[in-house]
């Protein structure tokens, strides 16, 4: 068994990522996640990595590109404004293949907007973001223990896959205190043939770019990206299930809100509505298949996306469902967090409709 | 090679051989080639890794057989910055133009500068965007012509070229800074002599070290080659002096 501590979620993050092997922070303060760099920068003297307050987002990114290129296993950690200005960087490093973890602790929007929790980068974080054909791995943690488990897996599966991937979470995940389980210290020792650390006799040159000014070869290098994306499809989705085996209602929810729709189903089940939570972890790759299967069972009437934000993760429930039950949605925005008997009257009163 | 021959110039080993996509008469084949025979002469090829722009040099990657990043417009510098921070002993560096460090990258560069990066920027200043053919830069002169500023550059409108060379040296952790020229054989020489003193302080850990290069563009300035390093003389070294505007201390070298 790990050590146990009590630790806010951004903390508990940071200090995941140092056992991980961090050895490259870059990262620029903003609201609700600047833990993440206050923490690294005071455990930094214990410790062999490099820290940098860059000037911006942008440098931030592009650091990450630099570093990572060069073999580093590197963290950065931002918040919806911050994380809009590193999409240009995250498309070059999706296709130089240069494995990153992001952290994209969410903020309200659009603009400046909130400093509460949100779920308004969905979009952004499971469609690409940036511009091209594109994805990054997107973890969704709904707890502080979460925040830790998924700084190894991103690690891992960035270095697996050679991508960048991105931990999803909110202000309030970032900001909690929770008893967390922290592993071991790993010693971490890449294999990167492909990385730039100088070109020794034995080999050709090492090249980091996403340039391919021939349409040809620019589609060949599109053509490579997707079969290691559907590999990643095929491999990777995650997620996990509350009560659903006997469900005739399933809310879909993840992070945050997963928290609460969990304690609507308890509430449910206790007044017999037959409810259960189906909990992506994974929001790219998304769940579909899974969902697809349950969308094909009798017993099941009706889906309910249960979001903190205007309806953005229901999009992927519909397409898995395929018209095949109704697919209903229910989100608050601006920062807002809803409660579960707010929910619990909603399913109520879809439930007599059906 | 052939009895009674003898040999006198080569190709550096680290320049490969292929064919080059730059115009007739433009420095960066010149200063590719200067870089490419200081990383031969220094021994350096196996710990050396650059970064590449946006722009004309986009390409460099494919001329100069070392390890190369291609950084998005502009961050060069980070990126720089995130290779040297984590492979400290390699010699790094970046090869930009005025637009991707002087416009969309100012920010990168002042700020890796204000750092002390230890890596050596190397910076192609010739007064236009070649690439995307020939608008004005920030280091347009006075009254030049370009594509979007076809009645000459309006410094009340845009302000006056902007002098990096100058600005750099400025900042207490950059090392040394030199602007050069390959106009002549002779300038040719001093701007080898000044690529491989940045490299040699960089190996030395002393700070940035930069150096920009007065530079032309025949195309983008619709010149003859001939032309163009007239232009240099009468227009382009009376704003941007050929000069070394800091240098390490005697005792530090």
């Amino acid at each position: 068994m790990g050590e146990l501590r009590l630790m806010k979620g951004n903390e508990a993050l940071g200090e995941a990522a140092i056992r991980a092997g961090l050895q490259g922070y870059f990262g620029y303060p903003i609201t609700p996640q600047s833990e993440v760099i206050e923490y690294l920068a005071q455990q930094e003297p214990k410790h062999n990595y490099v820290l940098i307050q860059a000037e911006s987002e942008l440098a931030a990114v592009n650091m990450m590109y630099g570093a990572g290129g060069a073999g580093a296993r590197v963290l950065t950690t931002t918040s919806s404004p911050g994380f809009s200005l590193m999409q240009e960087g995250i498309s070059y490093i999706a296709s130089a293949e240069i494995p990153c973890l992001f952290c994209n602790v969410v903020r309200g929007g659009p603009g400046l907007g909130t400093i509460q929790p949100s779920q308004s980068d969905y979009f952004q974080s499971t469609k690409g973001g940036g511009h091209g054909d594109y994805h990054t791995i997107v973890l969704a943690p709904n707890s502080v223990q979460e925040m830790v488990d998924f700084v190894y897996l991103g690690f891992e599966l960035a270095d697996k896959y050679r991508t960048p991937v991105t931990i999803l979470t909110d202000g309030a995940i970032g900001q909690m205190m929770e008893k967390v389980e922290l592993p071991d210290p790993i010693e971490y020792k890449p294999d990167k043939p492909w990385a730039t650390t100088g070109k020794t006799k034995d080999r050709e040159r090492n090249i980091l770019t996403s340039l391919y000014i021939q349409s040809e070869d620019m589609e060949k290098k599109n053509q490579v990206l997707q079969k290691k994306y559907d590999q990643i499809k095929k491999n990777e989705v995650r997620f996990d299930e509350y009560k659903i085996k006997d469900a005739d209602i399933i809310i879909v929810s993840f992070g945050l809100t997963s928290r609460v729709t969990r304690k609507t189903v308890d509430m449910g089940r206790k007044k017999g509505m037959k409810v259960g939570l189906f909990r992506p972890q994974t929001l790219w790759p998304f769940p579909w298949e899974k969902l697809e299967q349950y969308a094909e069972e009798d017993r099941i009437k009706f889906f309910i996306s249960v979001e903190m934000n205007a309806g953005q993760m229901v999009e992927d429930v519909k397409l898995a469902v395929c018209g095949k039950k109704p697919v209903h949605f229910y989100g608050r925005m601006g920062g807002i967090v809803p409660a579960h008997d707010e929910i619990y009257n909603h399913i109520q009163k879809l439930s007599e409709k059906e | 090679m052939k009895k009674g021959y003898k040999l006198i110039y080569q190709r550096p080993k680290t320049l490969t051989d292929t064919r080059i996509n730059y115009c007739p008469g433009c420095f960066h084949t010149t200063m590719h080639k200067l870089l490419m025979e200081v990383v031969d002469e220094m021994g350096i090829q196996e710990k050396t890794v650059g970064v590449c722009p946006v722009g004309c040099s986009v390409f460099a990657y494919n001329y100069m057989n070392v390890d190369m990043q291609e950084a998005a417009h502009g961050r060069a510098a980070a990126v720089a910055t995130g290779i040297k921070r984590m492979l400290p002993d390699r010699y790094v560096f970046s090869y930009q133009g005025d637009g991707d460090l002087a416009a969309i990258g100012t920010a990168e560069t002042l700020h890796a500068c204000n750092r002390g990066e230890n890596f050596t920027f190397i910076f192609i200043n010739n007064g236009i965007y070649g690439m995307t053919g020939g608008q004005m830069a920030p280091t347009t002169l006075e009254g030049q012509k370009t594509t979007t500023s076809p009645y000459g550059r309006d410094v009340e409108k845009i302000g006056m070229p902007l002098k990096m060379a100058e600005i750099v040296s400025q900042f207490d952790r950059v090392a040394y800074v030199e602007r050069v020229s390959c106009n002549t054989p002779a300038n040719s020489r001093k701007a080898k002599k000044a690529l491989r003193n940045a490299l040699e302080y960089q190996g030395k850990k002393l700070g940035t070290t930069f150096i920009e290069v007065a530079s032309n563009c025949p195309s983008g300035w619709k010149m003859t080659p001939e032309e163009s390093l007239k232009w240099l003389e009468d227009k382009v070294f009376p704003y941007y002096p050929l000069k070394v505007f800091k240098k390490p201390d005697k005792k530090e070298v």
